[in-house]
């Protein structure tokens, strides 16, 4: 047999050492079930199919167990660190780039804010003890925004971990952003879905409720395609909307961790009746 | 209809309803061994309030898909052998660990349940699937999971309408669920499983 279709073996071919038993359960595959009780007793690996049934219950336990464990070490505030790390490092980053773009560019005609231009300029060998800072703060800003990247990759990974249902409908980032609002999952499950709505517009919020300001429609919320893409008439609609879809799912994620798939097309369903209404 | 061994009808104070015998798991009532079985919170134990033809016994091999936090399959492992329990989240699968401590029958695994080749190491032929998912192409995973059965196999599956498409009717959504489902089963029951669960279909089948 070759690599890609590989012998099968049941989750005991290892023995059962517990250790490799679990990674064997855990990471496994055949291609067809077949009998494994009476195979591990043919193979010996169980004396009979009591005992073999006894070591399943076992080790599967301690597999699911483990997967369970690692799932919950990617919690809410983690994200919050991560979501936070982003931003500090994206600011931080386009802070540096400008200085870096001025002072370049009383060195050097051909000097510009691209990324690309960055790149070059990190990569010059420099030429005295000025263009060597210049240089090096260069380098710094390239490796800034290649974290920056890899901290939104890293969000992208965890939040659906954390929140698989607030996620599929927010998307990744707004997700973990929502969640870094709220100061958690469990307080924005809390929270009533008007609040949701205009998280991250609470200068708006706090103006409108002293008296002399029109309330927020939307808070960060408006970074979704569900506002972003809907007439600016109907976006108070689709941000009510989408916020109590957000609310339900950041529920049922903090209550019940299940998938609910059809939260998606219930929202794009509500979404696309709205805009429909708006162009009559 | 008969219920299979292990299920019975029985009264818990003012009520009477199903009950299985084991540990209870969700604060259900209980009369000694027995506890109730809630057909409100189980699609399987609506099917059988509901006066459905199973054709379960008693005693089965079961792989149950999508075994969320097991309150049904809690109630499965009381009265089949070995039980099977694919979950593919893990939030709920930490209640289903628990409902494995007094249930040495029951094996939880956190799979996905449209990847078999993923459990198929770990999984035996079966007597009965029993699939329970809410994911778009529930038809499909049926499909796929055929596989564990051999011909005369008995599949009991609730099909969830919203999972497929919120706009589409119940009914179109169920009939084409059921007819990709004939692909490889013959159908032998359907049954709407109101007023337990709203737009959801029950269906027995048979792996040809």
């Amino acid at each position: 047999m070759n690599a890609r279709n590989p012998p099968d073996s049941g989750w005991f071919v290892d023995g059962l050492d517990r250790e490799q038993a679990v990674k064997r359960v855990r990471t496994g595959t055949a291609a067809t079930p077949q009998d494994w009780p009476a195979l591990a007793v043919e193979a010996e690996v169980v004396s009979e199919t009591d005992d073999y049934y006894q070591q399943l219950h076992e080790i599967t336990r301690a597999a699911a167990r483990e997967a369970v464990t690692e799932h919950e070490s990617a919690d809410d505030q983690q994200l919050i660190h991560l979501v936070r790390a982003l931003d500090d490092c994206q600011r931080t980053a386009n802070e540096l780039t400008e200085r870096v773009g001025e002072w370049a560019g009383s060195y050097d005609a051909d000097a510009s804010m691209e990324p690309a231009y960055f790149e070059e300029l990190a990569a010059r060998e420099p030429d005295g003890l000025i263009e060597r800072r210049l240089v090096s703060l260069a380098k710094r800003v390239v490796e800034l925004k290649a974290e920056a990247n890899d901290l939104e990759v890293a969000l992208e990974r965890a939040t659906p971990e954390v929140a698989p249902n607030l996620s599929k409908l927010a998307g990744p980032l707004l997700a973990a952003r929502l969640i870094a609002l709220a100061g958690g999952l469990d307080s924005l499950a809390k929270k009533p879905s008007g609040t949701l709505q205009v998280l991250g517009a609470e200068d708006a919020l706090f103006a409108h409720l002293k008296g002399n300001a029109s309330p927020p429609k939307h808070g960060i919320i408006y970074t979704h395609e569900a506002i972003r893409g809907t007439p600016s008439g109907d976006r108070g609609s689709a941000a009510r909307a989408l916020a109590g879809k957000l609310t339900i799912a950041a529920r049922v994620d903090y209550y019940s961790g299940e998938l609910r798939p059809e939260l998606a097309a219930e929202l794009a369903d509500r979404i696309e009746r709205i805009r429909a209404r708006g162009s009559q | 209809m008969t219920l299979p061994a292990g299920v019975e009808q029985r009264s818990f104070g003012s009520e009477t309803g199903l009950a299985t015998r084991g540990e209870p798991v969700y604060g259900e009532p209980t009369d000694g061994d027995w506890r109730k079985w809630d057909p409100h919170r189980s699609k399987l134990g609506a099917l059988l309030e509901l006066d459905v033809e199973t054709e379960l016994h008693g005693g089965e091999t079961v792989l149950y898909l999508g075994a969320a936090s097991g309150t049904t399959v809690s109630h499965v492992a009381d009265f089949s052998g070995p039980t099977y329990a694919v979950e593919f989240a893990p939030r709920p699968m930490r209640d289903l660990l628990a409902v494995t401590d007094s249930r040495p029958n029951l094996f939880p695994l956190l799979k996905d349940a449209r990847k078999p080749v993923e459990y198929a190491h770990i999984v035996e032929p079966v007597d009965v699937v029993i699939q329970d998912v809410a994911t778009r192409g529930q038809a499909r995973v049926a499909l796929e999971n055929s596989q564990f059965l051999d011909a005369g196999g008995l599949l009991i599956v609730a099909f969830k309408a919203r999972s497929e498409d919120v706009t589409e009717p119940p009914e179109s959504v169920f009939s084409r669920l059921c007819s990709e489902l004939e692909t490889e089963y013959d159908i032998l029951t359907r049954e709407r499983l109101e007023p337990y669960h709203q737009d959801h279909l029950g269906v027995i089948a048979k792996k040809r």
